[in-house]
């Protein structure tokens, strides 16, 4: 009886791995398959091999040393669009939700509500209006007018998240100083930002990454490719002549996707933890 | 009693003399100081804005009366605007009005009169908060909720690339475009159609991404399994990777002409797959694709919330003589659920709203007969294309109103979680 038990469970085991490889392999293969693309040499798509004969690393020298490619200046405007969101957000986030965790104020509630059913609504849903409102203050094809919107449109969910993770900092500490005579700014200043540095890393983190990931936006409001983001700039390459291309675009993928997916992987704890506690507490 | 008569009489004075004019209750009060800034705040914002205000209003009724001089999606901008600012004018008008009343009964109450520096640090106690989010509120108001409401505008005009302006005038027209969904057939089929797929596509796209996440969360949680930091960094990598750069990768690999699956695979057994043509395959390779993309974060928050599962509920079930599946049902699946409930709503609404997936991997293709959307078009990929191609813009608004309509839905479930969990504290 001990003996069948135990062999149960070596088989179960065994059908555990199985099933474990076989999604390492459905995830890996795109992914081989892409970074495989971009050492083919040539541009022809129907000619490429999974293991070319003749890798090259041609395409990644194209994209940094023609005088066509402007995927330096994309990563150059994605990273300026990148860090002001990133800091900018934060700042925002933390001063709304400071208000709506610590203090009672007339329309505070009806505010949370409105935040819950805005995080819903996606940006592309004002799009039009939006794109006529840049016009009439002449930020069309502007990287400013970008950084607004993402500015603005990420209030609802961040600020929600943060208020969450500020609810869980004990009233106590901060009627300890207001007792000890420091004012809202140094309270909000010494006690709740300090302890609320994991949610903030985490709103920095994720509108860091965003204009990276997005593109809708960034081809909605921009026109010249020297103001393109790199996700803009990469999917034009492959838009036109899809599958000429692909093997520059593989190349230029590649070189976001590994820095992006290896932050990603390092701060994932640190993300999930933020998550599950900024979003269950209202 | 006759007392009290009079301090009911001095604070009507003052509230009604803070109706009439702002700020002159706060004089009566003998707060003159704050009286006159009151009325100062009050002219400088009917000098700076009465134009705005006037043309603003004028034009969201009329929409201009003149073509080609008068462009009615100008002016319905600025009508919205106008109510925005409107509605800050009068916020500040009830405060004025609530403040004349509050400080006559504290004057008839006998408190002292505060001082300057005590007026100020009460305003700045009071407005605190106010500060806090006014230069949030400005902007969420400006790219979310004005760009909303110009939308929702839209859907009752007859804005679209034959009636646009300045070269015409728009017009309101009630609810001609709804009606226009349920009864024009092309727009009835169309919608129908777009509507139940992605109705079909949030459902399962998002159940399949959930139950895979928590089938392979509850694999690599089993104790006999090793090599754990290694397998959960591997399965985390379809979403450490950007989205659109893995939706157009696999928008490559299903390709028939030159993608790997129809190519290198499915040769191998003489099967040639449609992926891209024939609508069928299309949304069954969407919906793989988005399985992909989307389960690891699922795995992601399940294994955090595995973790925290209290293990002698486990060896108290195993003294009972629980089995496995009554130990899922009893106590891991409500603990998973307790703590991630929102953000499962939240998978949802995402895919209802993933114009991303849709858009990068066929445009909305293949084009179907007798509709004007593509066969793998969701409401959201639906509306951008009548906006950006083919210009129908009242139709888009009118469908956006609806998808307005249905995320509520959402917002309603998250919301009656949120509470739940406020109410039953964290254990």
């Amino acid at each position: 009886m001990a003996m069948s038990t135990k062999k149960k469970s070596k088989i179960e085991v065994a059908f555990i791995y199985l099933f474990l490889l076989i999604m390492f392999i459905i995830i890996g293969y795109p992914l081989f398959w892409a970074l495989m693309m971009s050492v083919n040499p040539g541009s022809n798509m129907l000619v490429t091999e999974l293991f070319p004969s003749n890798p090259t690393w041609e395409h990644y020298a194209w994209l940094f040393t023609s005088p066509n490619s402007d995927y330096l200046l994309w990563y150059k405007n994605s990273m300026y669009i990148a860090v002001v969101n990133s800091v900018g957000s934060v700042i925002i986030t933390s001063l709304i939700a400071y208000a709506f965790s610590r203090y009672q104020f007339i329309g505070r509630k009806y505010g949370l509500y409105m935040f819950l059913l805005l995080q819903m609504f996606p940006a592309l849903m004002g799009m039009v209006a939006l794109y006529i409102l840049l016009n009439t203050i002449g930020l069309t094809d502007s990287l400013y007018g970008l950084m607004i919107i993402y500015l603005g449109g990420q209030i609802p969910f961040n600020a929600w998240l943060v208020k969450g993770y500020l609810d869980t900092i004990p009233k106590e500490l901060d009627e300890a100083a207001k007792i000890d005579g420091a004012g809202h700014l140094k309270i909000f200043w010494t006690i709740i930002l300090p302890l609320a540095k994991p949610i903030l890393a985490v709103v920095a983190l994720f509108n860091f990454m965003a204009p990276f990931m997005d593109f809708l936006l960034p081809r909605i409001v921009l026109t010249s490719p020297s103001n393109f983001t790199l996700a803009l700039g990469l999917y034009n390459f492959i838009n036109d002549q899809f599958s000429t291309n692909f093997t520059r675009f593989a190349a230029g993928s590649i070189l976001i996707a590994v820095p992006i997916a290896l932050v990603f992987l390092l701060l994932q704890r640190y993300l999930i933890s933020g998550l599950t506690s900024g979003a269950t507490k209202g | 009693m006759a007392n009290s008569q009079s301090n009911k009489t001095s604070r009507n004075v003052a509230t009604l003399l803070s109706i009439v004019i702002p700020g002159l209750g706060q004089i009566y009060n003998r707060r003159f100081l704050k009286g006159i800034l009151f009325l100062l705040v009050a002219i400088s914002f009917l000098i700076t804005t009465w134009d705005l205000i006037d043309i603003g209003i004028w034009g969201l009724f009329t929409l201009g009366t003149i073509p080609r001089e008068h462009h009615s999606i100008q002016l319905l901008i600025q009508g919205l605007i106008a109510l925005i600012v409107l509605a800050f004018g009068i916020a500040i008008y009830v405060y004025n009005i609530m403040d004349a009343r509050k400080d006559a009964i504290a004057r008839a109450d006998g408190k002292p009169i505060p001082t300057l520096l005590k007026g100020i640090k009460n305003f700045y106690d009071n407005g605190f908060p106010y500060f806090m989010i006014l230069p949030g509120l400005l902007m969420l108001l400006f790219v979310v909720v004005l760009p909303l409401l110009f939308m929702v505008s839209l859907a009752f005009t007859d804005y679209n690339q034959y009636n646009s302006p300045p070269r015409n005038l728009l017009n309101w027209v009630g609810l001609d475009n709804f009606a226009a969904l349920g009864s024009v057939n092309i727009w009835k089929d169309t919608f129908l159609s777009v509507f139940t797929w992605t109705i079909v596509w949030t459902v399962v796209a998002t159940t399949l991404q959930i139950g895979l996440g928590l089938f392979l969360a509850l694999l690599v949680n089993d104790k006999r399994v090793k090599f754990k930091r290694t397998i959960r960094t591997v399965l985390i990598l379809p979403w450490a990777v950007p989205a659109f750069v893995s939706i157009l990768i696999f928008s490559a690999l299903f390709n028939p002409t030159f993608g790997a699956i129809n190519r290198d695979l499915l040769s191998q057994f003489e099967i040639m797959i449609p992926w891209l043509s024939d609508p069928f395959w299309a949304k069954v390779a969407l919906i793989m694709i988005q399985t992909w993309l989307g389960f690891p974060f699922v795995f992601a928050l399940f294994t955090g919330v595995l973790q925290s599962v209290p293990q002698d509920m486990y060896e108290a079930a195993d003294v009972d003589g629980g089995t496995r599946f009554q130990k899922f049902r009893h106590i891991t699946w409500p603990h998973l659920l307790f703590a991630t409930a929102p953000l499962l709503i939240m998978q949802y609404a995402g895919n209802f709203n993933n114009f991303n997936i849709i858009y990068l991997f066929n445009e909305g293709e293949p084009a179907v007969r007798g509709q004007n959307a593509g066969g793998t078009d969701i409401l959201i990929s639906w509306v951008y294309k009548l906006t950006f191609v083919t210009n129908n813009y009242n139709m888009a608004a009118a469908i956006t109103i609806i998808m307005g309509l249905l995320i509520s839905i959402f917002a309603f479930f998250q919301f009656r979680k949120t509470a739940a969990f406020k109410e039953e504290g964290r254990y």
